[in-house]
């Protein structure tokens, strides 16, 4: 049962990434563009955390979770910039 | 399947197919709403509660099946949980400054632009630094 839940989930979870990727390049603002990046982070995590499951391995949680560290370091760089035009003052 | 029973494969298979859904419906949000005050709505909110319904049944799985308990993954939903109202809240704060600065391509959402704060301030995004800011932030 968990395999066929895992092969949902991943569909489910590319569908997401693709519709992120429609927003990612139809815009219109930066702001769409900084949140359409953010959430492919998010569902990019999700996509590793069920091949861990689906895989019955464990070692795929270090990869998830400095991918949640360097995503979150890098929409508030990107926020960063486009405030004040300069990441580190 | 291994040694899982029925009901802890049934448990845990829900918690899978229920985050998905979630992070599913929170791009389909993404791509649905008319304006970026609203998007923001769908992948902070729906996205990050799918994404822990699948840390939630990956603790499970791991429990149930291996009886190893891991807390990686309640590493990664507290720092995801921690995170997401930051990046949130910059966002916004570039959207609030993008819409002051009148910049092309911008769309103005059905609840029209913030209100003005009571008294004389302006919100505090929009000031510089000046006697009274904490420290943190008025120095250099």
């Amino acid at each position: 049962m968990i395999e066929h839940a895992a092969t949902f989930g991943l569909g489910c979870l590319t569908l997401a990434l693709a519709l992120n990727l429609w927003r990612l390049i139809r815009g219109p603002s930066v702001g769409d563009r900084i949140i359409a990046l953010d959430t492919m982070v998010i569902n990019v995590l999700a996509i590793i955390v069920l091949i861990g499951i689906a895989n019955a391995n464990d070692t795929y949680f270090e990869a998830g979770l400095l991918l949640a560290m360097v995503g979150f370091v890098g929409t508030v760089a990107y926020c960063k910039f486009v405030l004040r035009g300069d990441i580190v003052e | 399947m291994t040694g899982l029973g029925f009901i802890a494969e049934l448990a845990t298979s829900f918690m899978i197919v229920l985050g998905a859904s979630f992070a599913l419906i929170g791009s389909w949000g993404l791509v649905r709403l008319p304006s970026l005050m609203e998007r923001l709505h769908g992948p902070t909110k729906a996205s990050t509660l799918g994404l822990g319904g699948i840390l939630v049944g990956s603790v499970m799985f791991f429990q149930l099946d291996k009886g190893v308990w891991s807390a990686h993954e309640l590493l990664i939903s507290i720092f995801l949980f921690i995170t997401a109202p930051i990046a949130a809240n910059m966002i916004a704060k570039v959207q609030l400054h993008i819409l002051r600065d009148r910049k092309a391509g911008t769309l103005v959402g059905p609840a029209g632009e913030p209100p003005h704060p009571p008294g004389a301030q302006d919100w505090a995004t929009y000031e510089a630094p000046h006697l009274g800011t904490p420290t943190s932030t008025s120095q250099e």
